[in-house]
């Protein structure tokens, strides 16, 4: 599903559900290579301030229903693949098998669920192998080499989050990203993007020549949104173009 | 495949029934294991035993009596027994878990302790164990609360802890606990979570239980020993769930009622409440699977209640597995009966219950309508209610 691949998240329903279409095809068309599509929540204690404040505004007039409708109406444009994030919560509330079931025919090619570790997953895990729904789990640092291996077995691609922290952009990647690569890298079979705190073209070159098959931008796009709403299409496109400048 | 499918039942010790569990992200997951080593040695090493008991006795002031309310008997023709938690060191219940967690931190070689605070009360105890051994201490408030509980906050100050307002969310409880862990995340290899009440995910909802059943263990030996054996019924208010989930559970096994007592705000119709467990579904938040407060969509919902304790839209994982087994039943008072009882309770008895505990004092009385002269109901008696002087004055003037 990766390699060498630059990933951008947008925030569901954010400012409104045709507008993140908008977002997600602009940024497919001008260099992103797969777009992860984030689920709003009420309590996400993964997230830093940006992605917070998208949340709590694409929350004033939500339904789950509306994040399908957004999948859809970007596979009728584009191939590219679509990543869904989520808190558990929303898809628990739904149920498991409706909900997976759902978002794999409106398009959603895998599914990351941020606070869902793959021991808790068994359920979910079985639900998307027999739907044909792929899976992507987080590691971190931290995360001894049995669960990485469990987790690369289950995994498309392994999100290996960049440090110790919430997302949100950061003026540099930390030297424990780096460290951390290197030991996915040797334990994984599948690819590894990294994400959290990934903002800039430079971080972009920096750990995909440290052998990053991938890297998430999220908080940076959101940060645009955020400040320019509706009128963001242009700037996204402009950020896309640069991130991906990183790549060559 | 079909190997990890084997493992991935979640393991059954972090689990009550299906309830519990460890729904984190996984950066957390070696921190809670890391955790649940330390308790599990420290809770049988005797030089952690001795010191906790020791703090526990001359620190906070226990054991607590369980004191016979003979004019509340009287009036309600049952015989009421208060099991005196409001006089502890700080006015509640709070201080058997924060010393207790403390203390643990202190062994691990933690330096700074974090906690979440609603009303002030946990931030508080927390604040004091922090102060008394020795540890960095910082409080998360939801910024709602800050300002409702300004003197708390001062007295948090005083005790040498920060205290930072959330101003995420609904700003409340629940936010301040989003809050605790997007800090947890990056502090970890020096600070514990110091969690509050019997939530969150594994082990802290077991943690939090076996410090706060000293509460049970002492009530039923005063109980025996007062009246010969059990009482008809063990009453208690839950909000996360921590005092009645304490008083409970050594009782679990033993033939008497054990009733949760969830705040029903203005009623339950007017979905204005914060009962979980009578009014809420299946959901996941803070680390556990549960019963929430929670729309449609799987948002979690604004709650309501007179006291600020009780004023969460979860309840701990145990609480939801003895409801589903039948053992334990749950029940709602709205905030004009914890009033009432508020004040019947501080004029016969001439105690100011916490209004937290009102619910549960108010509970009591109605049961009491029911019930013969000669049964027995225990009521524990959470905090006082110094902290609710202004709420109070200002509702019944």
């Amino acid at each position: 599903m990766i390699d060498r691949s630059l990933i951008v998240f947008f925030t569901a329903c954010y400012p409104t559900a045709e507008k993140t279409v908008e977002f997600m095809l602009t940024a497919a068309e001008s260099g992103a290579d797969v777009i992860e599509l984030g689920v709003p929540f009420s309590d996400p204690v993964a997230d830093g301030k940006t992605i917070q404040e998208s949340y709590v505004r694409a929350l004033r007039n939500f339904r789950v229903e509306r994040v399908f409708e957004i999948a859809k109406a970007f596979r009728a444009e584009s191939d590219k693949p679509l990543v869904l994030m989520s808190y558990y919560n929303p898809i628990y509330r739904r149920g498991v098998e409706s909900f997976v079931e759902k978002a794999y025919s409106s398009g959603i090619d895998a599914m990351l669920v941020v606070d869902l570790p793959y021991d808790e997953a068994g359920d979910f895990v079985e639900v998307c192998s027999r739907t044909g729904m792929k899976n992507v789990f987080l590691a971190a640092p931290n995360t001894p080499e049995d669960r990485l291996r469990a987790m690369d077995e289950l995994s498309a691609f392994v999100y290996l989050v960049s440090t110790y922290g919430v997302t949100g952009e950061r003026d540099r990647i930390s030297p424990l990203a780096f460290e951390a690569l290197k030991r996915a890298k040797g334990i994984c079979r599948k690819p590894v993007a990294v994400g959290f705190g990934v903002s800039k073209a430079d971080h972009v070159r920096q750990l995909i020549s440290a052998g990053a098959d991938g890297v998430v931008v999220g908080s940076a796009f959101v940060r645009l949104i955020n400040e320019k709403g509706e009128r963001a299409t242009e700037d996204i496109r402009a950020l896309t173009e640069n991130l991906r400048s990183g790549l060559v | 495949m079909r190997c990890w499918l084997e493992n991935l039942s979640g393991g059954r010790k972090m689990k009550f029934g299906e309830f519990g569990g460890r729904f984190v992200p996984e950066v957390l997951i070696p921190p809670l294991e890391e955790l649940e080593k330390a308790y599990d040695r420290f809770k049988d090493d005797e030089e952690f035993k001795a010191r906790l008991e020791y703090y526990l006795k001359s620190y906070a002031g226990r054991p607590t009596p369980l004191y016979f309310a003979e004019n509340l008997s009287r009036e309600l023709g049952v015989k009421i027994y208060l099991k005196r938690e409001d006089l502890l060191h700080g006015g509640a219940h709070k201080i058997n878990n924060t010393i207790g967690q403390a203390l643990l931190a202190k062994f691990m070689g933690k330096k700074r302790v974090i906690a979440e605070t609603g009303a002030g009360q946990h931030g508080v105890a927390t604040a004091m164990a922090a102060a008394l051994l020795g540890l960095e201490a910082e409080i998360y408030m939801g910024a709602e609360d800050y300002e409702r509980q300004k003197m708390n906050v001062f007295r948090m100050e005083l005790l040498g802890a920060k205290v930072t307002a959330v101003e995420s969310g609904s700003r409340t409880l629940k936010d301040a606990i989003n809050e605790a862990l997007r800090d947890w995340v990056e502090s970890f290899e020096h600070t514990h979570y110091l969690i509050g009440s019997v939530v969150g995910p594994h082990p802290f909802p077991t943690i939090v239980r076996d410090f706060q059943a000293v509460i049970g263990k002492e009530a039923r030996r005063q109980i025996i020993e007062a009246e010969g054996g059990m009482p008809d019924a063990i009453i208690a208010c839950v909000g996360g769930g921590s005092n009645a989930m304490g008083i409970f559970h050594p009782f679990l096994n033993d033939d008497v009622r054990l009733i949760g007592v969830e705040a029903g705000g203005e009623g339950i119709e007017s979905g204005r409440h914060s009962a979980s467990l009578t009014a809420g579904s299946k959901g996941v938040l803070h680390g556990m699977l549960s019963y929430f407060l929670q729309d449609e969509e799987g948002m979690m919902l604004d709650t309501h209640s007179v006291s600020a304790g009780l004023d969460y839209p979860g309840v701990g994982p145990e609480h939801a597995y003895l409801k589903e087994t039948g053992r334990c039943e749950y029940v709602t008072v709205n905030d004009e009966e914890a009033l009432r009882a508020f004040k019947t309770l501080s004029k016969l008895e001439g105690i100011i219950p916490a209004l937290e505990s009102a619910h549960a004092i108010a509970y009591a009385m109605k049961m009491a309508e029911e019930m013969q002269r000669d049964d027995v109901l225990v009521v524990n008696l959470s905090g006082r209610g110094d902290k609710d002087m202004d709420i109070v004055r200002r509702r019944l003037a």
